[in-house]
C-alpha cells in the first residue's frame, strides 16, 4: 500500500472521508493517499460512492465527516484554491453543445483568467496533443464520443491544472478512442500531472499504478495492481491459478468443481478460471479432469487479474455483510 | 477587475454566443410582447360606451320619446329594442340580451305634466361592475339633467357649475392610461423569464457543476448571466416605447431619456428575480411556475389595473413589494404627466435597492458553489 514515508506531500489525502445523504451513507470512512504523478484508478460497482468521493474532492459537495486535502489544501475550508488546481471532467458531457470547439475552449481559458498570450500557448499545445484542431469551428453537441471527451479534457486542462479527476472518461466511446484517450493519460502523466480516475473497465484498471475498490461505501481495497494481486485472499500461499479451455463449459465447469484439488471455479468467456490448492503439472491436472469426464482443449497457468481481485473481495465483503445481519 | 467578480467576462462571452446561436427564439422573445401590446392597446377600451339598453315604454307620449332620445345621445346607452312587459324586460337582463333596462311608467307623462314629478325604472345589470358604475352615474345625471331643464324653462345658468377638466388625458383615451402600465408587465417576459431559465438550463445538462469546479465567483456568474439580458431587455423597452409613441399615439409627456434611463433600474431588479428564480428551481418547468409567480402580482398589486389606494390594507402595503409599482408610476409620471428625475429619484432608488438585494441574495445562494442534491 502506497503510504507517505517517502515524506513528500500526497496529491490527494483523506482521512475518514464520510458523506451522507439524510439517512444514506453514500461514502463511509475512506482512507486514501494518491501521489504525485500517479494514475489513481478507481473502482466500484454503480451507486458504490465513486462519483460522491470525486465530488466532495472537487467541492462540489460538502464533507459530512473526516477531511480531504488536495495538493495540500483543505477542501472543507479552502475550495476555491482547491478549484484553481484542479481539473474535472464529470460523467455526462457537460460542455455547451451550440458552441463551438475553439468557443467551448476560449471560454474556459478566459473563466480561468488566462492572459491572452499564456492562453494562445495552452492551446496550442492542447491542439496539438489532442488533434482537435480539425474540428475548431464544429459544434461541440455534433462530435462523436471519443472527440467530446478529448474536448471535454481539454477544457478541463486549460489552466494546466496539477490533479485531474476524471469521472467515467471512457464510458459510452468505442475501443480506438479509448485506447487513444488513454495514451493522452500516459503522457499528461510522464509530465506529472496526477490522475483520479474512474472507470469500469479491468483493462483501463490494469494500466492504473494504483487502484482502489469501493463496495457499499466503503474502500474494500487499495494498492498497485501487483501488490493487490498477491493478497492472501485472492492467492492464498501454495495455491496456483489456471486456465483451462474446454468445450460445453457449463457441463466442463459442473464436473471440474468436484474435483477434490480445484478450490474454486468460474467460468470466463469460453474457459473456467480455476485455483488449485496445489500446484500440479498440467498435464497431471489434465487427466484428473479427463477421468472426471471433461474433454479439456488446453490447460494454462494464469496470473490473477484485477477482476479476480474485485469479484473475490466483493464476495467476501458480502459474506461479512451477510453473517453481521444474522 | 475585482476578485468578487471573477468570470464576468467569460460568462458575459459564453451567453452572448447562446443567444446568437438561438436568434430564433430571441426573436420570438422580442416580437411576442410587441403583439400583446398591439392586442391590448387595440383592444382594450375602459371607457364604456354604447351599453345595451331595452325600453319598456309604456306611456309612449311625447315627454317619453323624448327621455329615450336623450338616453340615446348620450353615447353610454344604445337602445337596442323595445319590449312590452315587466317580463320580456327581466327577461332581456337575465339573458344578457342588455345590461340596462329602461320602464318608462304608464303615467309618466301624466304625473309630469300635473304633478310635476315622475318615476322612471332603470334596471342595471349588476354583474358587470364597471359597466352598472358607468350606467348608474350616466342615467343619474340624464335625470338630473332632464330634471333642471323642466325646473328652470328659460335656461337660465346654475347657480354653481362645475368645470371638471382632465390633466395629462384629456381624452381620457385608454390607451394613454393602460399602455405605460403594460410596459412593465411585458417587459417581465424578456427579463424574469429569460433569466430564470438561463441557470436552470446549465443545471439540467450538468454545465453548472462543470461551471462549479472553475473558480468563477457567484457574482461573477450572475452578472455576467444579467448583462447580456439587460441589453435585451433595453431594446425590447425601446421597440416597446417606440410602438407605443408612433402607433397608439401616446404622447410622451417628460423627457425620453430620463425614461430609459429611469428604466434600467426595473429591468436589473427583473432580472435579479429570475436570477433568484434559477438558483431555487431544479428544472425549467419548476422555474417557469416560479416566473408565473411574479406575473399576477404585477398586474394586481402594481396600479396596472386596479388603483392601489382602494385596496385593502395588507394588499395596499403588499403593494410596496412590487417592483412594478414603482415602475408604472415611472413611465405614467415621465409619459403622461411629464415629471422630472426630482419626483421619480425615490421610486428609481427604491428599484436599484430591490435588484442589488436580490441579486446578493441569489449571489448568496451560490456561495459555497455547492451542487445540492
Amino acid at each position: 500500500m502506497p503510504s507517505g514515508a517517502n515524506g513528500k506531500p500526497a496529491a490527494i489525502r483523506t482521512e475518514n472521508l464520510t458523506r451522507r445523504f439524510g439517512d444514506f451513507t453514500a461514502v463511509q470512512g475512506v482512507n486514501l493517499r494518491v501521489e504525485t504523478g500517479e494514475i489513481f484508478g478507481f473502482l466500484g460497482p454503480n451507486g458504490s460512492g465513486k462519483t460522491t468521493v470525486i465530488k466532495t474532492l472537487t467541492g462540489l459537495l460538502p464533507v459530512s465527516e473526516g477531511a480531504a486535502w488536495v495538493d495540500g489544501l483543505d477542501v472543507r475550508t479552502e475550495a476555491e484554491q482547491v478549484r484553481e488546481r484542479v481539473g474535472y471532467m464529470s460523467q455526462q458531457f457537460s460542455l455547451y453543445h451550440d458552441l463551438t470547439v475553439a468557443e467551448n475552449l476560449q471560454f474556459y481559458g478566459r473563466i480561468y483568467g488566462l492572459p491572452p498570450a499564456r492562453l494562445r500557448e495552452r492551446l496550442d499545445y492542447i491542439l496539438t496533443l489532442s488533434g482537435l484542431g480539425a474540428y475548431l469551428n464544429r459544434s461541440a453537441g455534433k462530435l462523436s464520443g471519443g472527440w467530446k471527451q478529448r474536448l471535454a479534457l481539454g477544457c478541463a486542462m486549460l489552466h494546466e491544472p496539477r490533479i485531474m479527476f476524471l469521472d467515467e472518461p471512457t464510458a459510452g466511446i468505442d475501443p480506438v478512442a479509448r485506447r487513444q484517450l488513454w495514451d493522452l493519460l500516459f503522457h499528461l502523466s510522464s509530465e506529472g500531472v496526477t490522475f483520479f480516475v474512474t472507470t469500469h473497465y479491468m483493462d483501463e484498471a490494469e494500466r492504473c499504478s494504483h487502484v482502489a475498490y469501493i463496495y457499499f461505501s466503503r474502500l474494500i481495497a487499495d494498492g498497485t495492481p501487483a501488490a493487490l494481486k498477491a493478497l492472501p485472499e485472492i492467492t492464498p500461499p501454495g495455491t496456483c491459478r489456471v486456465e483451462i479451455t474446454a468445450p460445453d463449459i457449463t457441463r466442463a465447469l459442473a464436473l471440474a468443481r468436484q474435483l477434490p484439488i480445484i478450490r474454486s471455479a468460474t467460468v470466463f468467456g469460453q474457459s473456467i478460471h480455476a485455483v488449485l490448492d496445489d500446484c500440479i503439472e498440467p498435464a497431471v491436472l489434465e487427466r484428473q479432469l479427463t477421468r472426471q469426464g471433461v474433454a479439456v482443449s488446453e490447460i494454462r497457468p494464469l496470473a490473477a487479474t484485477l477482476e479476480d481481485v474485485f469479484v473475490e473481495l466483493t464476495r467476501l465483503r458480502q459474506a461479512k455483510l451477510e453473517a453481521n445481519h444474522a | 477587475m475585482p476578485e468578487a467578480l471573477r468570470g464576468l467576462g467569460a460568462v458575459f462571452y459564453k451567453e452572448s454566443l447562446h443567444i446568437r446561436r438561438d436568434s430564433m427564439a430571441l426573436l420570438f422573445a422580442l416580437i411576442i410582447p410587441i403583439i400583446q401590446m398591439t392586442i391590448l392597446g387595440f383592444g382594450i377600451d375602459t371607457n364604456i360606451r354604447q351599453v345595451k339598453t331595452v325600453v319598456y315604454d309604456q306611456d309612449g307620449r311625447q315627454e317619453a320619446r323624448e327621455l329615450v332620445n336623450r338616453l340615446r345621445n348620450s353615447d353610454t346607452f344604445r337602445v337596442v329594442g323595445y319590449v312590452h312587459s315587466d317580463h320580456e324586460l327581466n327577461d332581456a337582463i337575465v339573458g344578457a340580451r342588455a345590461k340596462v333596462g329602461v320602464k318608462i311608467p304608464v303615467d309618466y307623462s301624466d304625473q309630469l305634466i300635473d304633478r310635476g314629478t315622475a318615476q322612471v325604472l332603470v334596471l342595471i345589470d349588476g354583474s358587470d361592475s364597471s359597466v352598472a358604475g358607468q350606467a348608474l352615474n350616466v342615467s343619474t345625471a340624464i335625470g338630473l339633467d332632464e330634471s333642471l331643464r323642466r325646473v328652470l324653462p328659460d335656461r337660465r345658468a346654475l347657480p354653481v357649475e362645475v368645470r371638471p377638466r382632465l390633466l395629462f388625458n384629456p381624452d381620457s383615451r385608454s390607451p394613454n392610461f393602460f399602455l405605460p402600465g403594460l410596459t412593465a408587465v411585458l417587459l417581465l417576459s424578456v427579463t424574469t423569464f429569460l433569466t430564470a431559465f438561463s441557470i436552470v438550463r446549465e443545471r439540467e445538462r450538468g454545465t453548472l457543476e462543470q461551471l462549479f469546479v472553475t473558480p468563477v465567483r457567484p457574482l461573477g456568474l450572475l452578472l455576467g448571466k444579467i448583462l447580456p439580458y439587460l441589453v435585451i431587455g433595453f431594446v425590447e423597452l425601446c421597440a416597446i416605447l417606440f410602438f407605443m409613441r408612433f402607433v397608439f399615439l401616446v404622447p410622451i409627456h417628460g423627457h425620453t431619456l430620463l425614461l430609459l434611463l429611469l428604466s434600467l433600474p426595473y429591468l436589473f431588479v427583473a432580472l435579479s428575480i429570475g436570477m433568484l428564480i434559477s438558483t431555487k428551481a431544479q428544472t425549467q418547468a419548476e422555474a417557469m411556475q416560479l416566473a408565473f409567480l411574479t406575473f399576477l402580482p404585477t398586474i394586481f398589486f402594481s396600479g396596472y389595473i386596479f388603483p392601489r389606494e382602494t385596496m385593502p390594507l395588507p394588499f395596499y402595503l403588499l403593494s410596496f413589494l412590487v417592483p412594478a409599482t414603482y415602475f408604472i408610476n415611472i413611465t405614467r409620471g415621465v409619459i403622461l404627466r411629464g415629471a422630472g428625475l426630482m419626483h421619480l429619484w425615490v421610486d428609481a432608488l427604491v428599484l436599484l435597492g430591490m435588484g442589488a438585494g436580490l441579486l446578493l441574495l441569489a449571489a448568496k445562494r451560490f456561495q459555497k458553489k455547492v451542487i445540492a442534491t
